[in-house]
This record gives structure tokens, sequence and C-alpha cells, in this order.
């Protein structure tokens, strides 16, 4: 029977099938960070279980560490005991712990794929909903809750109803100035936040075909935004070569071997899925986010949508727009910005830093900007310095934190203030995400760097096309 | 943690007629800081429920002594956003063992089926039934049977089933959870492993 690449990887994964219940999954690769994990460990210890292959989890320390002077100690006794204990249940267990101020250290989504632990055809889950960011190599990747992570510790597997499935199509080429972000955000919009809820996506066509292994990452990592358990794109050269001689991929005759699994790892021509949708690439603007879920996105050259025009209860929409300070109809460029935030694991890669680097190069940051710039591992942080990059940003007048998720949830202490605006390149603008009253606009490397030099929402073509010009 | 039984539920509801209710409002990620499964409750909705001072927004429900019991109903897409088990912990901790509403996001719902907090997804229009039954009277009763798969508004007798898988559904009845089942399999589990490449 023919199958879908998700169908391929998924029932090759399925220990036992319940009757009217889930599928018993296995999971190839389990990562853990501080937040999530405690609990599992708790309870782990409280029924007396074992971590049953410690080798398939891989611990880094990201959502609560300081982004400034990491070789001191962490202030917060909470965040320091969290952090502590992942150190102490890692070492307990013999599981890889890349704590803070390790070398490979940084955004678990980030160190995964750089390190060659995300492979095509793999299960891989983490107590975090932005796992689906490793569907970008082929593989099956979501986040869980933490009775979960229990679960995998203890047994490998989860249980887990076979979620339907959906192909999103992006054919056609993308205009100048346009990201895999702006693809995202876009794709969000025409679907809402919901719109995805029980499914699992393939994406596919000529647009992704197109796109770097970092941008594939950034759409499966938004995966999510849209209620999808995941996103996945099928395997293909770049995904090979991005993965080659890293750290954990396999060598030798294990790669030859991996490799002829991993071929077979496409859709078939008549594979059905259970909803399929086409978008075309020529159609997508730069976006942004005027509201309080990552699905209330326009182009940046848009106005605000009337209640009326948009799908979902208008007291819901007053409310979000309310918490926005914003008004129907209002334009989205022009407005005055606080904060800029380039990081999290959407974003936080060399690619998005060469694009900021690209905007702001020979200019200087406003005045009125407050800009965190956060890489989000250390082997990225590497990267901006080899390249060059720091002193661009540097000549700008920007300053180069060290990794983290920092300000996409604001767990550490990388707060927008109340009432502040940000251009952010992470993944959620829900109230208070960035810190207690802060308001966020989602927005694309390219329009984060824009804002940053003009102080107001800006729409980069505008900057890049003097650039091209001069 | 295995958790407690749930059968047939019977109480006054708290209505939160607002869409896309995301787990960071459920609790606000400064507060995922314990090591420890205690006190979610008290920071359940908290930048909702509290002025950054701390004190009481007397207009959110939770302030409101009107209205109180052991079922929460949101409006649709309900729990979206970040996994954080938190979420459903603190909707456990506060005191609600059921939460109603038109649609779930996944990883909030099977959360809440892992602690036995049981999601109850009715049609839009039972939804908008619940919410104005509530609001002409706080202290109407709301029956949820587990055994039958219904929910029942006690004074008009309106009913609607709801689906759960039966796997689920003797999880909940029992309280037990998916870890007693998985560590009963380890040696089927251990024999898959060996077949795996990677």
């Amino acid at each position: 029977m023919s199958k879908t690449l998700f169908d391929k990887v998924w029932d090759s994964h399925v220990v036992r099938k319940i009757e009217n219940g889930p599928d018993v999954f296995f999971i190839d690769r389990h990562f853990i960070h501080e937040v999530t994990s405690p609990v599992a460990f708790l309870g782990l210890k409280s029924r007396g279980n074992t971590v049953l292959y410690p080798e398939r989890t891989f611990a880094t320390a990201d959502h609560n560490t300081p982004t400034i002077n990491q070789h001191l100690p962490v202030e917060d006794p909470l965040s320091a005991n969290q952090l502590k204990a992942l150190e102490e249940n890692a070492a307990a267990w013999g599981i890889s712990h890349w704590g803070l101020g390790h070398q490979k250290n940084g955004i678990v989504h980030v160190v995964g794929p750089e390190n060659g632990i995300t492979l095509p055809g793999a299960t891989i889950v983490c107590g975090d909903s932005h796992t689906s960011t490793h569907g970008a190599f082929g593989a099956i990747a979501f986040g869980i809750g933490t009775s979960e992570v229990e679960m995998v510790l203890s047994s490998q597997c989860i249980m887990q109803p076979k979620p339907k499935k959906m192909r999103i199509n992006v054919d056609g080429a993308l205009g100048f100035g346009v990201t895999p972000k702006d693809v995202a955000l876009y794709i969000i919009s025409q679907l809402t936040t919901s719109g995805a809820t029980g499914y699992f996506v393939e994406y596919a066509g000529e647009v992704f075909r197109n796109m770097t292994m970092e941008g594939r990452m950034t759409v499966c990592n938004l995966s999510i935004e849209m209620g999808a358990r995941g996103g996945m794109i099928a395997p293909d050269e770049k995904t090979y070569e991005y993965i080659k001689d890293r750290l954990h991929t396999p060598k030798g005759e294990a790669w030859d071997t991996a490799m002829e699994y991993w071929k077979t790892l496409s859709t078939d021509e008549d594979a059905v899925f259970d909803k399929e949708l086409t978008f075309n690439g020529s159609d997508i603007e730069p976006m942004i986010t005027y509201g309080t879920n990552p699905g209330m996105g326009i182009g940046i050259t848009n106005n605000i949508p009337d209640a009326e025009m948009v799908e979902g209860g208008v007291a819901t929409y007053k409310k979000s727009l309310g918490y926005m300070d914003f008004n129907e109809g209002e334009a989205m460029i022009g407005k005055k910005v606080d904060y800029v935030f380039l990081g999290s694991c959407t974003n936080g890669r060399i690619e998005d830093f060469r694009a900021f680097a690209s905007i702001v190069k020979g200019k200087k940051k406003a005045e009125n900007i407050t800009a965190w710039l956060v890489p989000g591992s250390h082997i990225v942080e590497d990267k901006i310095k080899e390249e060059g990059l720091l002193e661009i940003i540097t000549e700008a007048g920007f300053t180069l934190r060290e990794p983290g998720c920092s300000a996409c949830l604001a767990m550490n202490a990388d707060k927008i203030p109340a009432g502040k605006l940000a251009v952010s390149t992470s993944n959620r603008n829900f109230e208070g995400r960035q810190g207690p009253g802060s308001r966020t606009l989602l927005a694309s490397p390219l329009v984060a760097a824009a804002t940053a030099v003009t102080g107001v929402v800006t729409d980069p073509r505008t900057l890049l096309k003097e650039e091209a010009l001069a | 943690m295995a958790y407690d039984k749930f059968n047939i539920l019977t109480s006054t509801a708290v209505p939160l007629p607002i869409e896309n209710v995301d787990t960071d409002q459920i609790i606000p990620a400064r507060f995922l800081k314990a090591t420890e499964r205690k006190g979610f409750g008290d920071n359940l909705f908290r930048d909702w429920r509290y002025n950054s001072d701390d004190t009481p927004k007397e207009d959110f429900v939770l302030n409101n002594p009107t209205y109180s019991g052991k079922i929460l109903v949101g409006g649709k897409n309900f729990g979206s956003g970040s996994s954080r088990e938190h979420a459903a912990w603190a909707v456990y901790d506060y005191g609600f063992r059921c939460v109603v509403s038109s649609f779930f996001a996944d990883i909030f719902r099977g959360n809440c089926l892992n602690i036995g907090v049981l999601p109850v997804q009715v049609s839009p229009e039972f939804l908008e039934k619940i919410f104005s039954v509530i609001d002409a009277d706080p202290n109407t009763e709301i029956e949820v049977n587990l055994p039958e798969q219904t929910i029942t508004l006690k004074a008009s007798g309106e009913s609607e089933s709801f689906e759960i898988n039966s796997y689920k559904k003797e999880n909940m009845l029992n309280g037990y959870d998916d870890i007693d089942y998985l560590t009963k399999m380890k040696s089927e589990i251990q024999e898959f492993a060996a077949e795996r490449p990677f």
C-alpha cells in the first residue's frame, strides 16, 4: 500500500498497537532540559524505575540560563536549582549533559541538529513544543509533557494515537526579502493557530526543496503554532550534506546502511493525505504579527484587519488588539518599537545572524531600540565570530549575548518590560510571553534588523533596495 | 504518578468564554521553576488573575465568588502553545477535575489525560448553551459521566455525548496511567530496540 513519508517513519516505530487506543511508539532520540524534566526524574525514582536507555537521552540547559556572564554563578536561586537538578539527574543516570558553560551548550533544537543527534527517519521527542524543528531532517519530532518524559526515560516509548496527515505545498519562488520565517507565518495566518490540530504536516513543493536546512528548521519549528503536533520535510542531498560527519552521525558502514534507509524516505506518488493545501510562494510578503497569537499575522505593508474580516469570536479579537494597544485598520509600518530580539530555536542560527548583519552593515542601531542578539548555541556564536559578523554588528552598535532561550519565553532575566513593544524573531506573541505586560510582534531576522536601525517597524525590502542601488 | 479515579462528576462550573487560551496564560513561564509538582494552582491564570502588585483583578472569573466548581469551561482551542504539563498541573492543583471546550490543543489534551483531568470536547452549540446556562444561574450543576461518556445540564436534562478512546477511559476510571502499562512490556520494547538501526 502506498505510504506517506510520515506513515513510513511512524509505522516502523510502533512496538504495539492497542485496539481503540494509542500506539506504543518507540523513541530513538530524547532531549531533556532543566524545566520539564525534574518532575519526570522524581516520578521515575518514586516508582523505583530506572532509565532504560540513557544513551538515547541528551540533556542541555537552555530555558533558564542567563545570556550574560555565564561564567558567574546563576543569580536566580530557583533557576540555579533547576540547572543543578538537571546536572545531578544526568550524572545519576549516565545521560550526556551539555550544561551551562559547556562548549556544546545551546538551545536544545539548535544543538541537536548541529551535533548530528537529529537524523532522518528517527523519532525525536522533548518536553518542549518546538521539538517539531527536527522534522526538517525527515524525522518525526514533537513536543511532549512531563509525564511522557518519564515514560521515555523508563521505557523509551510513549503512547500516542497516530495523528491525521496533512500536506502543505508551497510552489513557485519566494520574492525578494521573503524568508522561511515569512513562509511559516503566512501559512499560520491562513490556517489559524488551530487549523492543523490533530494533524502531522508534510511540507512539500519547490519552495521547501529550494530552502536551506536552516530555513527548513525554521518552518518545521513553527508547525506547532498552527496546532500541528509536528511538520516534516523529506530528506534530500541537502539533508545528507548537512548531517555528514557531525559528532553523532553514523560513520563508515553505518552511514552507508543508514543512507539506504534514508533514500526510501519520501511520500509515494499515490499516497493519500487526510488534508492537502497548496499555496503560491509569490503571494508571500515579509510578514509581521499584530495580535496575541501567531495566527494573527499579515504582510508587513498591510493594515490590521477589521474584526469582521477575521475568523473566530469578535470579543476575543478585540481583547487581543486591546492588549496590544492597536486599532483595526492601522498600518504596521512606522509603529515605534522599543526592543528587538534576534534569537530562539526559530531564528537563532548562523543564517539568521547573516541576514541580520546584511541589513545593519554600515548602519547604526536606532537610539530608541534596546537590542538583544542571542545566538542559539556556542557553535553559532563561534561562527558569528569566525565569519566577521561580530565586527559588523558591533560597528553598528549592537552587542552579542551568550546562548540560550532568553527573551523568547523570558524565564531568565531577559524580560521585555510591561507595555514595551518588541519585534522578535521568536515563535510566540502570547500575552506576557516575553515578560509580564510585554507586547510582541513576530517577524523575520530581516524585519528585525530593519526595525533595529530605523527604530520603527520597517519593511526590510526598502533598505535592501537602497543597498542594491548604492 | 497514578492519579484519582474519575467516574461521575457533578459540579457547578467556572466559565471562561475566551478563545485560544494558551498555556502561557494558564501558567506563565516564570512560574515553571519548581523541581517538584507542588503549588501550581496558586499561579493558575496568574496574569489574568492578579495585577502586577499581586492584588486580585476583580473582573477575572476566578476572583468572582459567584463562580466555583470542579469544572472549567473554556472557549475554542483551549490549551494551545507550549507543551508545559505545568498548565495541566495548575488546573488540577487549583481543584478542577474536568475541562470542557469545543476544541482542545493536542498536547494539553494529552497532558490532562495523563494526570487525571478529563478533557470533554462538546459541539460549539452545546458550549454556547453551557455558557448561557451558567450566565443565567451560576449555581447550575453539570454532570460529567465518564462511564456513559455524557455531559448533562442537570436543570434542563439537555445532554451531549463525548469521545474518549477506550484505553484512556479505562485508565481514568481506574486511576491507572501509561507508565504502569509500559513498564509491563519492557522485554517487548527491548526486543524492538535491538532491531533499531540507530
